[in-house]
């Protein structure tokens, strides 16, 4: 499993009820059902992920985020999940204030694009950074809105945004300099986040 | 006429009948003392009676959905697409219950049977019928046919409106439910049209204010305008686009024609309602599109959707068509926020299409995806 979805189970109480954005062939959904008894539902708009997650028995909801939650109430679930999709949408802000509204709480992972590798890339060649996490052009990739950990740190000030837990995860780990500047040694940021 | 049965052809079937002389108290009061049930069935019931899947029919529907009555058919039953050995609805692994509901035309009792207390036929005064006046006789006919609990309830548009219906009134007796192309409620819009096509068949001067079997004649005329009507709704403008454009039968652009049909879509439209007038009964026409008015899901439980759906035990699916305009994927949207607002379990899909309504009957390799995806995971249960 991907290694930010293996830390997420953490923050996740056994039986909830979680809405997972962006569901991808529902690993995630799966993995907390089978292990945490959550219960939910997952949006995804990808045909073929879509019939994935028919194939587990999972409840999949063909859905655009961009279009919002206006289905979902307010507080109706105890956590809201997106895993990696932030910087594929038009308006990751007005998403993330649709997940604290229909959300207790919310997990958000994203790549961090302040990542040493790169601004390497970006200082050195010139060019926007292909990696193994990100193996996109700029002109074909689904990744539109990237941030830094700061980046977000800055908007979590901004919409005062309570974060419960932060953390970064790396493939393979480089533990004491990823903790100590987390912003240019962290691959992947994982928030928890609620309302004040 | 297919030469050789295809292999994936439920095959040569035979419609069965089945008298109820139990009184049916109907929603408008009114009892039906005695009726009959035209139905077919496909694939085999396990020991277990655990894998029946009952087909809800939608307004010009009937029992014969798949399939061929003999070697001399032109074409299948009308969802032969869907149902058969390795399709979605996969009669290797359901017992497929299709039947015809009462009120329509195809032989189960509706106006054009005999009335027995007067000995003539129905016509007007047979009763008014609701959504669930058909739910209770399909769940009659479940009982006899020995089964307790449906695998799978699935409709199309009308039939959508009855699966739904069937998770209220027998919470305990759907598994699971398949709402394909429907609505919680008709728009204005739709009861417009189906007004619409009610007053063509009525201001046919052969109509005789429904008595038209009585006088030995039928309002064809009505009927077929009230399907051309039908029939707009049932397409999107990019495929009636593709299909006839404004490509010319006869004529030219220049100097027009004296032939009385011009357009291809006109000629097209006129042998579909032409067509439709000989199959169809006229006050089934008026009796079902009435129903379809009337049906809203959430009406008796406050106005509120999720209250109705609280009550359901079933698991849903929920399909939608992006170019159908009739029953839009904004209705289907309707029926999932309800489905998550009561807490059910719900898939939703939106297949893109370009056929209008009437994708839902039409094949389609990404709507035969997930419809037998999701099937073949309920099969196992």
């Amino acid at each position: 499993m991907r290694i930010d979805l293996n830390e997420i189970q953490h923050w996740i109480k056994q039986g909830s009820r979680i809405l997972d954005l962006g569901c991808g062939d529902g690993t995630l959904l799966k993995f907390l059902h089978d292990n945490k008894q959550t219960e939910g539902y997952g949006l995804e708009i990808d045909a073929e992920q879509i019939n994935i997650c028919i194939d587990k028995g999972l409840n999949v909801i063909e859905q655009n985020l961009d279009r919002g939650l206006g289905n979902f109430a307010d507080n109706s679930f105890d956590t809201v999940l997106m895993t990696q999709a932030l910087q594929t949408l038009h308006f990751p802000h007005k998403v993330l204030d649709e997940m604290l509204r229909v959300g207790k709480e919310c997990i958000v992972t994203f790549p961090n694009f302040g990542h040493w590798k790169a601004r390497y890339h970006l200082a050195t060649r010139g060019r926007m950074p292909v990696s193994d996490l990100l193996p996109y052009e700029w002109y074909n990739t689904p990744n539109i809105h990237f941030c830094t950990f700061k980046d977000f740190e800055v908007l979590c000030r901004e919409k005062n945004i309570k974060v419960i837990h932060r953390q970064v995860v790396n493939e393979q780990s480089v533990q004491l300099l990823k903790d100590a500047m987390p912003n240019l040694f962290g691959e992947t940021a994982i928030y928890h986040l609620s309302k004040q | 006429m297919p030469d050789v049965l295809p292999p994936d052809s439920v095959g040569i079937v035979t419609p069965q009948t089945l008298h109820f002389s139990e009184p049916l108290l109907l929603a408008c009061g009114k009892t039906l003392s005695d009726y009959q049930l035209v139905y077919e069935t496909y694939g085999q019931l396990n020991a277990h009676k655990s894998n029946a899947v009952l087909i809800c029919h939608a307004l010009s529907g009937h029992h014969h959905a798949a399939g061929y009555h003999s070697m001399s058919d032109k074409r299948p039953g009308w969802w032969d697409s869907y149902i058969g050995p390795g399709k979605p609805i996969d009669t290797h692994k359901f017992y497929v219950v299709s039947l015809n509901n009462i009120g329509g035309c195809h032989g189960s009792t509706g106006p054009s049977s005999i009335n027995p207390e007067t000995g003539k036929p129905w016509g007007p005064d047979f009763p008014k019928l609701r959504v669930r006046d058909w739910v209770h006789s399909q769940a009659r006919l479940a009982d006899k046919l020995g089964i307790d609990v449906w695998a799978a309830v699935i409709g199309g548009s009308l039939g959508g409106m009855q699966a739904m219906r069937w998770t209220l009134e027998y919470p305990h007796r759907v598994r699971h439910c398949a709402v394909i192309a429907s609505a919680l409620k008709l728009s204005a819009q739709n009861i417009a049209f189906n007004e619409t096509a009610r007053q063509a068949i009525i201001s046919d001067p052969n109509f005789h204010d429904g008595r038209y079997q009585e006088h030995d004649t039928v309002p064809r005329h009505g009927l077929g305008v009230a399907r051309m009507i039908g029939h707009i709704t049932y397409l999107s403008d990019y495929d009636m686009g593709e299909k006839f454009g404004r490509d010319l039968r006869s004529g030219s652009f220049d100097i027009g024609s004296d032939e009385d049909v011009e357009f291809q879509i006109e000629s097209y439209l006129r042998y579909q309602g032409g067509n439709f007038a000989k199959q169809f009964d006229a006050n089934s026409y008026l009796l079902i599109t009435k129903a379809l008015d009337y049906f809203d899901l959430g009406r008796e439980y406050g106005d509120d959707p999720i209250a109705a759906f609280k009550l359901a035990q079933a698991k849903f699916l929920v399909i939608s068509f992006s170019t159908d305009w009739r029953f839009a994927p904004e209705r289907s949207h309707e029926i999932v926020s309800a489905l998550i607002g009561a807490n059910k379990a719900v898939t939703y899909a939106e297949i893109e299409s370009k056929s209008g309504h009437d994708a839902f009957l039409l094949p389609d390799e990404r709507y035969q995806q997930v419809f037998g995806r999701y099937l073949a995971g309920i099969a196992t249960e």
